[in-house]
């Protein structure tokens, strides 16, 4: 529930230059769906969002501050891969957040804030349909519940900032629907800003509020990576009026995607 | 063209025993009691190969002490299993192991410990990393052994010198092993971690630490190995009991009837040890040993 702002944002490994001139503000509750060609630094982008890597040059203000350069409860994060803790069982994983937040020295907590601890990630499990799946290890949860349980696991920290980072990219077609709409709800219910850092157009549409399109405007041809990729496109969605096929095109044919297609099928259901 | 016939197709009979399919080696599975037999047949071979060369060379000279008859080392072995020691009143079997494996319990106790604290400090902050990681690569490549001298001199030839030459001769490897490993920690996790708020003590303890345990685990079964080389080895310079000592001692009189069943003993206790670490592994981490083909 905070707005963020970038402004001149840069980001450079060693010579070669990821990002650059990068300058957006999103509103509180805002869903920005970032698209791109493989490689084009959206990713770079959230993990900067995220703290997990620091810009080389320009300002990221959250709220009304510049962001820590560290990950914080602030801002919470889904991954593809890695998303929960494989040596937690689903409720154990739920569980984490509140040992984490308020456990002092031993991680933990215990009593009476254990068992409400307990109550909250029950509900939370329910609530994402992994009742069932309790006490389970990740490694036995199919990849939608495990992205399931990480999106609970991340909601129940109360992050003012949702970042993904392609969250159901390794997901089955008819999973991610469910997926989509559980997200939907989700974001609906809590009211956070969400930054999507997806492969699908159809997935950016079909849940953001604005799509993003990073790409290079400049090119050497003697220095590939001299130039780096910034924002060349920002499209704001109206949730009733969902995007006109043309604009998904338009996207696409930006991304270069192959998957046109399916994006306005997607889209259009 | 391409109709099918919609009757009197004749259909092959399934052939009585499965056809005999030539598979590449890496395919060719092996049943469990094949495996049992195959695992069995180099144990097979070793011992008849023993026997019969035992057998040969009593034959020629019945007081051969080279290659002992099984009957005469279970009597040696036996003997001194029950019957106490003349001058000191000890089962001299139940006080080796005792000894030896106290000094190898110890060192191999503080080792761990060492690779515990070092290691996740190495591995997960990097000033310590920093501070310590070029020390303990440098240390590692030290022969221990080359220390032995020094530790008896410094340490006298109590068991404070073996414990330490064991702790010091381990350590090293498995404190970068731990370093390692918890440098290969998913960065996703640590992330996620705190951005719910963990801070570096408790990702320590909730993250890192069950993160790290099976491969802990591991580091000392592999470390038991070493361990048991720089037992032996103190024991047989410095020692008044321990079953490295007793090997060298008996060496003098070329008792192979003890010599023998002593490696056999110490190949059990290894044998038994490395199960016990197995098993505590798949206790404490369950989550580190799926379930497979139940």
């Amino acid at each position: 529930m905070s707005r963020i702002v970038v402004h001149g944002l840069e980001k450079s490994y060693g010579d070669a230059r990821v990002l650059e001139r990068v300058n957006v503000t999103a509103e509180a509750g805002e869903f920005l769906s970032l698209v791109g060609a493989s490689g084009c630094g959206k990713s770079t982008f959230l993990r900067i969002l995220l703290g997990q890597e620091q810009q080389s040059g320009g300002v990221v203000v959250v709220g009304d501050r510049p962001i820590v350069p560290e990950p914080t409860p602030q801002r919470g994060i889904v991954f593809q891969r890695y998303s929960v803790f494989p040596h937690l069982t689903a409720m154990q994983n739920l569980l984490l957040v509140e040992d984490f937040r308020s456990g002092g020295p031993f991680g933990r907590v215990f009593g009476a804030r254990r068992k409400s601890a307990r109550q909250q990630a029950e509900t939370m499990l329910e609530r994402v349909g992994l009742a069932h799946a309790r006490d389970l290890y990740p490694a036995s949860l199919s990849g939608g519940m495990q992205q399931r349980l990480a999106i609970a696991q991340t909601l129940l920290g109360r992050p003012q900032i949702l970042l993904l980072d392609e969250p159901f990219g390794a997901l089955d077609p008819g999973i991610r629907v469910e997926m989509h709409e559980l997200l939907t709800e989700l974001w609906t219910e809590h009211g956070m800003t969400v930054v999507m850092v997806t492969h699908d157009i159809g997935e950016a549409f079909k849940l953001g509020t604005r799509v993003l399109v990073f790409d290079k405007v400049r090119h050497d041809p003697q220095f590939p990576s001299a130039y780096g990729a910034t924002i060349t496109y920002d499209l704001k969605l109206d949730r009733k009026n969902r995007a006109s096929a043309q604009d998904v095109a338009k996207v696409a044919a930006m991304v270069g995607t192959t998957r046109l297609d399916s994006a306005i099928a997607t889209t259009a259901s | 063209m391409n109709t099918v016939p919609e009757t009197g197709i004749d259909v092959a009979p399934p052939p009585r025993r499965r056809p005999r399919v030539r598979l590449r080696l890496i395919n060719a599975t092996v049943s469990r009691g094949g495996a049992l037999l195959l695992g069995a047949l180099p144990f097979a071979a070793v011992a008849i190969a023993y026997l019969l060369a035992s057998a040969q060379r009593l034959a020629v000279n019945p007081s051969d002490k080279l290659l002992p008859s099984p009957a005469q080392m279970w009597s040696a072995f036996f003997d001194l299993a029950t019957v106490p020691d003349k001058r000191s009143g000890d089962l001299i079997l139940w006080a080796d192991t005792f000894a030896s494996l106290i000094r190898l319990f110890a060192g191999v106790g503080v080792a761990t410990l060492a690779a515990l604290c070092l290691g996740v400090a190495i591995g997960f902050i990097p000033r310590v990393r920093a501070f310590l990681l070029p020390f303990v690569t440098v240390v590692c490549v030290i022969p221990p052994l080359a220390l032995l001298p020094i530790l008896f001199i410094a340490l006298g030839l109590g068991e404070t010198a073996k414990i330490t030459l064991i702790a010091v001769g381990v350590a090293p490897v498995m404190v970068r092993d731990i370093a390692n490993r918890v440098m290969e920690l998913p960065p996703e996790l640590v992330a996620k971690a705190q951005t719910l708020g963990g801070n570096s003590w408790t990702m320590v303890l909730r993250l890192v630490l069950p993160q790290i345990m099976p491969r802990l685990i591991t580091c000392v079964r592999l470390a038991l190995g070493p361990a048991w080389l720089f037992l032996i080895a103190a024991e047989a310079i410095a020692s008044t009991e321990g079953l490295g000592y007793r090997i060298f001692l008996v060496r003098r009189y070329l008792s192979m009837d003890v010599i023998l069943p002593y490696v056999a003993w110490i190949t059990l206790l290894a044998v038994i040890t490395d199960w016990l670490l197995v098993r505590l592994s798949h206790f404490i981490s369950p989550w580190a040993h799926p379930v497979q083909n139940r």
